[in-house]
């Protein structure tokens, strides 16, 4: 692990009554592209903009290539930032909105206009620069404010929500061209978000944020396949939560079947919550029998590439959500009223605390 | 969490920041601003209050001006007129308000665009020129005498109809903005429904203009009981707290009881302010869902009926306005209806002459901008600088407060705080600046509600956007906040521009011989009987603010058309 | 960029007003000026002004005109910090009043002497100097008189007849000397208690007070009320210009008040003022108030004004300037107690 490019110790903020950060710490690296991600009023925007100077924290340090900026006004940090609203000022042109920055640091005229014209390249809005703001689509303004915000150079790139404001296709078109350019720059990047998608398809790692602290660090891969509590577990993808009793090391009985799971905390004996992800639920299973369970079909819902199947364990009265390709629902005949035969592998279930 | 919480560790950082470059220019910009509005607001109201509770040669003497008012049946009297005719006011301008505004927004009726324009006469002319017409319409010479069957146009009558003309178009503006911010949604389930006509009125209508309404009928309420101008001009024997102020200052002299009627006159103006407020924050709430525009169908039944009821409305503005500009034109009323010039000879009469029309162009002028500039900077402190939150609130608190400030008890305070000669201030009494002062405070508060509104429109990102590219705000501010908000900046300065130079209440305790203004001109030339000069000057003020409206309305299509392309921009 | 270039341009224009603004402010600054508070008749002031300036061309006068109960409000309210510099115009018994509070400066002009005493004050070096009277007179508009039947006046007595009843016009002692003078001049003549009597009885035909003392005349000259009780001088200059007017002078006799001038205490153009004073009593300002007025501070200058009464001074009464003076306040409280408010007339 190089060293951190950006580091929060014990970040503290308290509005009046209200605890926004608990005791945040956190290390980035250079060139890393992280995304904060949780649900409104988790904390995720404040930590930003604590990041940027824009709000000043009530305690804890942070630096920035090993300078300490705490106490820094905006002005003086290095960071660009993209706003949910675009923020672009209505009454300058496109090339005039991008050199904002430029023109204030006695930059060259000529300086500036390639510059920009080599912005308007990056974004792949070559011809805009005369347009103005209004006369633009979301996606074009949000890559605007982007060009604008990277215009300077900076350090470090702030993304608050960039891609909320957009329709659905725009956004999944955008994410990928923003991901695109930051690997390019190599620029360390922030991003703040509460699509869990978004954090999933464009992290290098994500924090996941609630009631202001930090839940989970983690790769992409490893926030979904080895959520660290409930709350990660349940925001980010689809989770089923099964009450049960856990009787030993590595043994849980959910209804009236005992079940392996792994050896993962918590400790003790008592009740728990069993967790499973909809697609880790199979049909077919490949030897080991000691983790089947029988369920009845409630009913079927049909999502194109998969099923979605509600399914009713014996002696549980939370219903079992499991994904089915639309292969297996044809080969095995399920539908609604079926007994079925599952699998619910060891490796899979995640075990917390009731 | 205790060790985070290091107090004297967290302040000195704190301060460090405070007292870094980029934070002291806006805290000292916003103290400035609260030193300002202090001079101009808070000091002298404190000096107004402190004077009513101080005897001839100023010593404290508790409430004894009070109870010295109490025991005068006379002046308790104003407080029953008073409330009597600012209640029949709003009564009569409201519903009428509520007709036109209905007609104005809801129909298709014909000649919607010529009553528009003529619905916002009264608003360009001091509130004195419908009192001087209703002498020429209803006084003992005039043409429509019989109308009243032997009742004086002096007095009630006249007081409630010339301040009901005058406050006609406040009430108008507030219900169109209210018609139409209604949901077009709520009218189509109406009709869907099969409601009548009448039930959707009741129903749907009513309750969402419910605050619209309540809000109209404070502003004419204040504006009623705080005008001093028909009750000078018509009031005849009918004493109002007004003109009380004026009588105990100007007549008896006597500072203190003039104070005490002030201080009076400020609860009801208070209260109604303290009730609009409230208003103003429900409605927010209420506004907040996304309302689908109405679009009127035309309706042949309701589209005449509404023009014949309008049509009076139209032809009453017209006569009242028509009458005064005759009269002046009048040669000698009644024994001689030659028309001559003979009444803007104003170097011949009171009140200053020439010389006071051109003093209130230059005052209007300075008052719009100085005013405009100076209202914006606060009104950008306070919406758009982050953090300082007390200090932001406070300013904004003050800013509120002239709303509630009759101009009379204003200028009286005035006179207290600035002709102090302790007061290092003192220099511009007697000068235009005192005026310019004194006006821009009176007007602040629409001035200041209007710009916020217009920087709450902007994206609240700019200035974070800006730091971040390391642009001081100040230079975004001029870049970009400024010209976003130009409409509404040349909005601001036509409201003060036309206030000013119709203003009477704040400014006649405050001119000197070298600042007499047209306003007061028209006062005083009605006082010492001249009323058909009077008449003239009241109509020269009134072309005057048509003329610089025209001015207004062409330079906002000429910016619109240029400089402020990108607003027509949207694809 | 059109927009920025139209700030450069609204910028340089505000810089160019400003300098203006300076420029014509530091030009004004050639001559003295006296600040000179005044309740002469408006149409006067140039002229005075006028043949002031002629004889004393370093000297310019700043009038601030205003009725008689405003000026002296205004001085009053500036006591601490006066802005006039003299008071050329004004009432004698406001003039009494300031000189209680102690803000006139004695001074005795040049020509004093030529006075008749009845013009000056008593002091040895006087506070103040009379200038000219102003006399009261009752207006009658000859042409509604006839509409409405109303027989012509002869007497303050005859304005109580019920035949009257809300056709009188006068102004309230509160803010005009004129109406000061009439109130002031019936407790002299008819004693209090028969004078609060006698304004009883007037009260109920008297339909409004006005603010200032000429508006009864001029409201009667345009038939608004057919009659106005006033001041001669305004309605013989009504009737000059054609008004239809009569000019009544009762019987019993006329209130009148003098027009004075002093120096304000503490002004720091003492020179100039002293000039201005030593003007207005010398003899060629008391032929021009002798063009308005009757009666004028010099014995023997006044020529007879025009429809006025052959022998003015007979009809007026000795008035006893330092008892109004004395009782302003006690009268100007009684007479508010007892007639102004609507709620009590009828």
């Amino acid at each position: 692990m190089s060293e951190s490019y950006l580091s929060i110790r014990r970040l503290h903020q308290v509005f009046g009554d209200f605890v926004a950060l608990r005791d945040i710490s956190l290390d980035i690296r250079e060139g890393e592209f992280v995304c904060f991600l949780g649900p409104s009023g988790c904390g995720k925007t404040t930590l930003l903009r604590a990041v940027a100077g824009l709000q000043l924290q009530t305690g804890g340090d942070i630096f920035q290539a090993g300078q300490r900026i705490s106490w820094l006004p905006p002005e003086q940090r290095d960071f660009g930032i993209v706003f949910q609203s675009y923020a672009l000022f209505p009454n300058l042109n496109v090339a005039d909105n991008i050199a904002y920055g430029l023109r204030n640091r006695r930059t060259g005229r000529s300086e500036v206009r390639a510059r920009v014209a080599e912005l308007l390249e990056l974004i792949g809005l070559p011809d805009a620069g005369k347009k103005y703001p209004s006369q633009l689509s979301g996606g074009q303004q949000q890559r605007v404010a982007l060009a604008r915000a990277i215009a300077t150079r900076p350090g470090l790139l702030l993304l608050d929500e960039p891609l909320s404001a957009l329709d659905a296709r725009v956004r999944v078109h955008l994410r990928h061209e923003i991901k695109e350019l930051q690997r390019r720059l190599g620029v360390t990047t922030i991003m703040v978000t509460h699509d869990q998608e978004e954090a999933l398809a464009m992290a290098d790692r994500i924090v996941v944020m609630n009631h202001g602290c930090i839940e989970q660090v983690g790769t992409p891969q490893q926030i979904y396949a080895e959520p660290a509590s409930a709350f990660v577990a349940s925001f980010v993808g689809t989770m089923n939560f099964l009450p049960a009793i856990r009787i030993g090391e590595g043994r849980v009985r959910i209804g009236e079947r005992t079940l392996n799971c792994r050896t993962l905390s918590p400790h003790g004996n008592g009740e728990v919550r069993v967790a499973i992800r909809p697609e880790d639920v199979r049909t077919r299973y490949n030897g080991d029998a000691s983790n089947l369970i029988s369920a009845r079909v409630r009913g079927l819902e049909f999502l194109g590439a998969f099923v979605r199947s509600e399914l009713e364990i014996d002696g549980v009265d939370e219903p079992l959500v499991a994904d089915f390709s639309a292969n297996d629902v044809r080969d095995l005949g399920i539908e609604a009223g079926n007994v079925l035969n599952l699998d619910l592998p060891a490796q899979r279930l995640h075990l917390f605390e009731h | 969490m205790d060790t985070l919480l290091n107090p004297p560790g967290f302040l000195a950082k704190k301060r460090a920041r405070l007292l870094g470059i980029d934070c002291s220019l806006p805290i000292l910009c916003l103290l400035v601003a609260i030193a300002m509005l202090a001079i101009a607001l808070v000091l002298p109201l404190y000096s107004l209050l402190s004077k009513s509770l101080e005897d001839r040669h100023g010593q404290f003497v508790g409430l004894a001006n009070f109870r010295a008012y109490v025991a005068d049946p006379s002046l308790m009297h104003s407080i029953t007129n008073s409330l009597w005719v600012a209640s029949l006011t709003t009564l009569i301008v409201v519903s009428l308000a509520l007709m036109t505004a209905f007609a104005l927004t809801r129909s298709r009726m014909p000649g919607r665009g010529l009553l528009k324009v003529l619905v916002m006469g009264p608003i360009f002319a001091p509130s004195l020129l419908p009192a001087i017409s209703m002498v020429y319409l209803f006084g003992n010479q005039g043409v429509l005498k019989d109308l009243l069957m032997g009742h004086s146009i002096y007095g009630p009558i006249g007081i409630v109809v010339s301040m009901s003309f005058w406050c006609f178009p406040h009430a108008v503006m507030i219900l169109c903005t209210a018609l139409e911010n209604s949901d077009a949604r709520l009218y189509e389930s109406a009709r869907a429904l099969r409601t009548s006509p009448l039930r959707a009125f009741m129903t749907v209508t009513l309750p969402s203009i419910k605050y619209g309404l309540i809000s109209a009928a404070f502003v004419v309420f204040t504006l009623a009981i705080t005008d001093f101008g028909a009750p000078k001009v018509i009031g005849g024997q009918y004493n109002v707290l007004a003109t009380d102020i004026y009588k105990q200052v100007i007549g008896l002299q006597n500072f203190q009881m003039g104070s005490v009627v002030s201080v009076i006159l400020l609860l009801p103006a208070v209260l109604a302010f303290a009730v609009d407020r409230w208003v103003q924050r429900r409605q927010v709430a209420l506004l907040t869902a996304r309302a689908e525009p109405l679009r009127v169908k035309p309706h042949r039944a309701r589209d005449w009926s509404l023009l014949l009821l309008c049509t009076p409305v139209a032809v009453v503005i017209l006569g009242v306005l028509g009458m005064a500009v005759y009269a002046s034109l009048v040669t000698f009323w009644p024994y001689n209806l030659d028309l001559s010039f003979n009444n803007y000879r104003f170097d011949l009469m009171d009140g200053g002459g020439w010389g006071a029309y051109f003093n209130s162009l230059q005052m209007a002028g300075w008052t719009a901008v100085i005013g405009t500039l100076v209202i914006f900077a606060n009104a950008y402190l306070v919406e758009k600088v982050p953090g300082l939150g007390p200090l932001r609130t406070l300013v904004h608190l003050m800013a509120m407060v002239p709303l509630a400030v009759p101009g009379m008890v204003l200028g009286l305070s005035y006179i207290f705080f600035f002709n102090e000669p302790g007061n290092p201030l003192n220099g511009i009494y007697g000068t235009l600046a005192i005026l310019v002062l004194c006006t821009i405070a009176h007007y602040y508060t629409v001035c200041h509600l209007t710009l916020v509104t217009a920087l709450k429109q902007i994206d609240g990102e700019f200035e974070a956007v800006s730091a971040s590219l390391k642009v001081p705000f100040y230079v975004t501010c001029w870049r970009v906040t400024l010209p976003v908000c130009l409409p509404a900046l040349l909005e601001v300065a036509l409201y003060l521009f036309v206030n000013a130079l119709n203003t009477v209440s704040a400014v006649v305790f405050l001119y000197s011989s070298q600042t007499a203004l047209a306003s007061v001109a028209v006062l005083n030339m009605d006082d010492a009987g001249d009323i058909a000069p009077a008449a003239a000057m009241g109509v020269v003020l009134m072309l005057t603010c048509i003329g610089v409206k025209g001015l207004h309305w062409g330079l906002s299509r000429l910016l619109l058309g240029r400089s402020q392309c990108w607003r027509q921009a949207r694809a | 960029m059109n927009l920025k270039k139209l700030f450069y341009k609204l910028a340089a224009a505000g810089a160019l007003a400003a300098a203006g603004a300076l420029a014509a402010a530091v030009q004004a600054n050639a001559a003295t000026e006296l600040t000179v508070y005044t309740a002469f008749e408006a149409e006067d002031l140039k002229r005075y002004a006028g043949e002031f300036e002629n004889a004393n061309p370093d000297i310019k006068v700043n009038w601030v005109r205003d009725s008689t109960g405003i000026v002296t409000a205004k001085l009053l309210a500036e006591k601490s910090n006066p802005q006039a510099d003299v008071v050329w115009g004004l009432a004698a018994t406001s003039l009494l009043v300031l000189k209680g509070e102690g803000m006139l400066q004695p001074y005795a002009p040049a020509g004093l002497e030529a006075l008749s005493p009845k013009f000056r004050d008593a002091d040895a070096v006087p506070s103040w100097i009379g200038l000219d009277a102003w006399v009261a007179g009752i207006c009658v508009n000859t042409v509604e008189a006839e509409k409405l039947g109303l027989p012509m006046p002869s007497s303050w007595e005859d304005l109580t007849k019920p035949v009257y009843r809300g056709h009188l016009i006068m102004p309230n002692p509160n803010s005009s000397g004129t109406g000061f003078l009439d109130v002031s001049s019936w407790l002299q003549m008819f004693g209090e208690e028969k004078g609060w009597d006698y304004m009883d009885r007037l009260h109920t035909n008297i339909s409004r007070y006005t603010h200032s003392g000429s508006k009864p005349c001029k409201l009667t000259a345009t038939g608004e009320t057919p009659i106005g009780i006033s001041f001669a001088y305004q309605g013989a200059k009504l009737k000059k210009k054609g008004a239809p007017l009569e000019l009544v002078f009762p019987r019993e006799g006329m209130g009148w008040d003098m027009e004075a001038a002093a120096i304000v205490k503490g002004t720091d153009k003492l020179d100039a003022a002293k000039k201005l004073l030593d003007f207005a009593a010398s003899r060629k300002a008391n032929e021009m108030y002798n063009q308005g007025y009757a009666v004028v501070a010099i014995p023997g200058v006044a020529q007879p004004v025009e429809f006025y009464p052959e022998n003015p001074e007979s009809l007026m009464i000795d008035n006893d300037f330092v008892w109004a003076a004395g009782n302003r306040d006690a009268i100007l409280t009684e007479w508010q107690r007892r007639y102004d408010s609507k709620s009590e007339a009828k």
